[in-house]
């Protein structure tokens, strides 16, 4: 089995793995991180979003060897101890999750938005998260949490 | 006061650890030895199994054991039960056909668990799983619900024409009468469509054998983790309460698919034993989709009887509803007692009757999904009252007025049993107008019209019946578990809380709803309160949660056992403080004697209860820790009314809709954030039945939308942000007056779309079109308009 490295949520990683292994699998199975979700077979649902290299990617496309040296994060890497990361706080703060299943996934992908797009819109949030389902809270409170949270960051 | 009582918008204590990833969903977990499976599926929707071949399998690599039906026979496991029976017309039962949890001599529909494939990984175990030679004899497959009802093909040999009973209810006279007496009869025909549930959280199970103590564990993903213990324990592998715990921790949504008893938990509970290893099992979506039960699935002809002013007179409905390959936990009361007795809707129409058939068919079982019977009820009544008023040339407005339960009309007997406590549907019903700006609509038509865009509007009012109750009557009408809840509320010696409840929170947040209950009674802050659900181990017993019963019926047991507290404390009080019992005043979280200055603290009381030095020990015992088991009166009954608006683009079928408007009413309101959450959740689903969902079998019984790539789940540009609005009317039947709230929203909400797009499309003639209104399905409506063909 290849021994596959990398560097998740700022530490150096490193484990043994099956070639046919998913990258969300390093994460969850072999690291241990089970807040990255599986919630599809198909790379729609978007619960296993992480980023890797400052971009937010579905871990479920990607084989663990694909990532070899990469930097990844995590939802698990975003707080500051109890200190909630402020895209974290807006979802809290605006009821932007239920049952919190896809909910890493959100903060994950809605981070990279506010990244590219600072400022953004109602209409950029809802179709940026084309590829993120949710089947709680009719994303109404996430668009607004992401809304808040983009404004937070802004500063 | 402490800020965090009834009525206080609590952000959620859960969701510091769903926010970082450290929520425990099922799959999460991880036991030492775990093995892991493969549940090998029927790729036929309906066939023989003449033999099953597993030698190469067993050989592969890290392959501990492959199980079959036959094995489960031998070690005489049970079917799965059905938790409800209804009676036909003649009153003789419904057809119970058996249900064994691994397929014995059939597989009745795509997706029916054929082998367990136990490995020392996950793929390891799938792998397997392909090596595995099942000699199948495919039968015909009965798909849809006339071919099913033709008997040609039987689903189980032992139920003729595939029907699994014919109910009715109501007064079939009263009916006739009223028909012969009506100046108009407004008829229609409609279906509503099958929905596949979705909860983003696949199903999963860990399944544990202890073989020093005989005592089994099973994490899995439900909504009622003791309904679960009852039904497996006792029906399907004999093992008694005490030697059986069952554990959800955090469940990632439920919308009742994952109410039910399935299969995999039986399958994985009683493999732990034969193999002594823990062994984990996760559903990948695509087997959600093939083996979570799915919802809906009624075809419907119904008449209303009015008189020439528009007043109701009569209602007769038919229904066929759809169960799927077996009789699921609940299938059996959802088209019957959750969907004829709401028939009434918010309206006084004094004679009903509805007729149900229900089919078994080679498809996935059918079950409560969100709404549950309710929606169906609701779909039906809107779209047929917004037909009699554009038939009759009555606004639809004033006819949904005109024949309005008053509000000094309850308590409201209905013709189909239920009794509505209270309710005031003409202020909903106003209120929801104002809202939507129900009387500007016309420029705003005319403004899309500027635009090339056909707008419409369209009313749905509801009322619905929630927290089923009381026992002794579900249990009369055919329930086969009472339906009360249970809370355990132990005050610790500083005065801190933990409260056992026997429902279960599967992203409601009743771990902060429920400390808010708390908070108010005791006098203290939420935080000072910890709310435990979900182990069977911990918590006494409980009926979990669905049917929109977690507040209505667990509410008031926490209340009831925070009482019992209150009583208990005041009788120290009252001895520490030298007083008569009937001087001590609890308020604020502060015990006094009246007409004096003497006070002590919960905190103190608390103290004493457990250092109880100077104690009436002989009048009560040391301890401050309460159990309470509550059963309702009656149902709870909120109701409201929706008003939606939606852009049809007349060349491409496009639909968008621009504005959603709900008012509900769900009694006193304990956090408006989180009940405003639910109705969201709620409306989005329902707009995803109207517009986008649909699931789809081809004629041989193969599951066409079994992926996400298929399935058209709403997504966030499907949908507009919504206007939300709560008007309660208080005097429930229960001491807290809350009504549901969980599925309002999916109940009101499809009917008001579609009456919306109809409402857009009827200047081009267009009078029907079905759930889901898929652009596809509006353009063809539009092709096939008659004022359009008139036109060319």
């Amino acid at each position: 089995m290849p021994t596959v490295s990398m560097t998740v949520n700022g530490k150096s990683v490193s484990a043994d793995v099956e070639p046919r292994t998913l990258l969300v699998q390093y994460l969850r199975e072999h690291l241990g991180l089970t807040g990255t979700h599986v919630g599809c077979d198909t790379s729609q649902c978007g619960a296993c979003v992480v980023h890797m290299n400052g971009e937010s990617l579905k871990s479920c496309t990607i084989l663990a060897a694909q990532a070899e040296g990469a930097d990844v994060t995590t939802i698990e890497g975003l707080a500051d101890g109890d200190t909630l990361h402020p895209m974290q706080e807006a979802f809290r703060e605006n009821h932007g999750l239920q049952c919190g299943f896809c909910t890493p996934g959100m903060v994950m992908s809605a981070l990279d938005l506010v990244q590219k797009n600072p400022n953004p819109t109602e209409k950029d949030v809802r179709e940026w998260l084309e590829g993120n389902l949710c089947r709680c809270t009719g994303y109404h409170n996430i668009v607004k949490s992401i809304l808040a949270g983009a404004e937070a960051l802004r500063g | 006061m402490t800020g965090t009582g009834i009525g206080a918008s609590l952000k959620r204590v859960e969701d510091h650890r769903f926010l970082t990833g450290n929520g425990h969903y099922t799959d999460d977990i991880n036991r030492p030895g775990q093995s892991h499976a493969w549940i090998l599926r029927s790729p036929h929707a309906h066939a023989r199994i003449k033999g099953i071949d597993t030698s190469k399998a067993a050989a592969a690599d890290g392959v501990i054991a492959i199980l079959t039906g036959a094995d489960m026979a031998a070690d005489g496991v049970g079917g799965l039960p059905c938790g409800w029976q209804i009676h036909n017309k003649d009153g003789s039962p419904m057809a119970e056909p058996a249900h064994p949890p691994l397929a014995v001599e059939k597989v009745r529909h795509v997706g029916d668990q054929v082998a367990i494939v136990i490995a020392e990984t996950r793929d390891a175990a799938r792998d397997a799983s392909e090596l595995i030679a099942v000699d199948y004899e495919v039968l015909d497959a009965a798909v849809d619900m006339d071919t099913a009802l033709s008997g040609k093909t039987l689903v189980h040999d032992d139920v003729p024409n595939n029907r699994c009973f014919d109910w009715e209810i109501g007064d079939k006279a009263a009916v006739d009468d009223a028909f012969a007496k009506a100046d108009r009869v407004v008829s229609i025909d409609l279906s509503n469509n099958r929905l596949i549930p979705n909860a983003m959280e696949p199903r999963a199970a860990v399944s544990e054998y202890d073989r020093t103590t005989g005592q089994y564990t099973l994490y899995t993903t439900t909504q009622n983790p003791h309904v679960i213990r009852l039904l497996m324990g006792a029906f399907v592998l004999q093992i008694p309460e005490h030697k059986l715990r069952i554990v959800a921790q955090d469940v990632g949504g439920g919308f009742g698919s994952k109410i039910f008893h399935y299969a995999e938990e039986a399958i994985l509970t009683w493999a732990a034993a034969k193999v002594n290893r823990p062994i984990k099992w996760t559903a990948e979506r695509t087997e959600s989709f093939m083996t979570d039960a799915h919802g809906r699935d009624h075809v419907t002809h119904a008449d209303l009887a009015l008189d020439a002013d528009g007043k109701f007179l009569g209602l007769r409905v038919s229904t066929k509803a759809n169960l799927g390959a077996y009789l699921s936990t609940f299938g059996s009361s959802v088209p019957t007692y959750l969907y004829a007795t709401l028939l009434a809707g918010v309206y006084t129409t004094p004679a009903i009757y509805a007729e149900v058939q229900t089919v078994f068919t080679n498809t996935v079982p059918v079950d409560a999904y969100r709404g549950a019977g309710r929606p169906e009820c609701t779909y039906l009544l809107e779209r047929l009252v917004t037909k009699a008023a554009r038939e009759m040339g009555i606004d639809p407005v004033e006819l949904r007025q005109k024949n309005m339960i008053q509000p000094d009309m309850y308590p409201y007997q209905t013709p189909v049993a239920l009794q509505y406590d209270c309710g005031n549907p003409p202020a909903t019903f106003e209120s929801a107008l104002k809202a939507s700006d129900y009387a500007g609509f016309e420029a705003r038509r005319a403004a899309a019209e500027k635009n090339g865009k056909l707008r419409g509007i369209g009313i749905s009012t509801y009322v619905e019946a929630c927290g089923i109750a009381p026992s002794a009557v579900a249990g009369a009408l055919g329930a086969r578990a009472g339906l009360y809840e249970s809370a355990q509320v132990r005050v610790h010696p500083t005065g801190s809380v933990t409260v056992y409840t026997g429902t279960h929170s599967h992203g409601q947040g009743h771990e902060t709803t429920f400390a808010q209950l708390v908070s108010e009674s005791f006098g203290i802050p939420a935080e000072n309160v910890e709310i435990s659900h979900g182990d069977t181990d911990q918590v006494q017993f409980g009926m979990g949660t669905y049917g929109s019963r977690s507040l209505a019926v667990g509410g008031p047991a926490i209340l009831k056992a925070c009482n019992k507290i209150i009583d208990k404390a005041k009788k120290i009080a009252a001895h520490i403080m030298e007083a008569d019992v009937a001087d001590i005043e609890f308020k604020d979280g502060k015990f006094t004697v009246a007409g004096t200055d003497k006070e002590m603290a919960f905190g103190e009381i608390s103290l004493a209860a457990y250092v109880p030095h100077n104690y009436p020990i002989e009048e009560i015992e040391p301890g401050l820790d309460e159990n309470a088991f509550y059963d309702p009166l009656n149902f709870s009954f909120p109701g409201g009314a929706h008003i939606c608006e939606v852009e049809v683009d007349p060349e491409t079928g496009d639909i968008e809709v621009v504005n959603f408007t709900a008012v509900d009413d769900v009694g006193r309101v304990v956090n408006p954030m989180i009940v405003e959450g639910q109705v969201h959740g709620g409306l989005a689903q329902g707009v995803g039945q109207a517009i986008l969902e649909g699931c789809v079998y081809d004629g041989d019984g193969q599951l066409l939308t079994g992926s996400y790539m298929d399935y058209t789940m709403p997504r966030a540009d499907d949908l507009p942000s919504f206007s939300v609005a709560t008007q309660g009317v208080m005097g429930a039947s229960n001491p807290l007056e809350v009504k549901g709230v969980g599925e309002v929203g999916a109940i009101g909400s499809p009917p008001a779309v579609i009456n919306a797009i109809l409402d857009a499309l009827a200047p081009l003639g267009v009078e029907d079109i079905s759930m889901p209104a898929t652009p596809n399905r509006v353009w063809q409506a539009i092709q096939a308009s008659s004022v359009r063909q008139a036109a060319e």
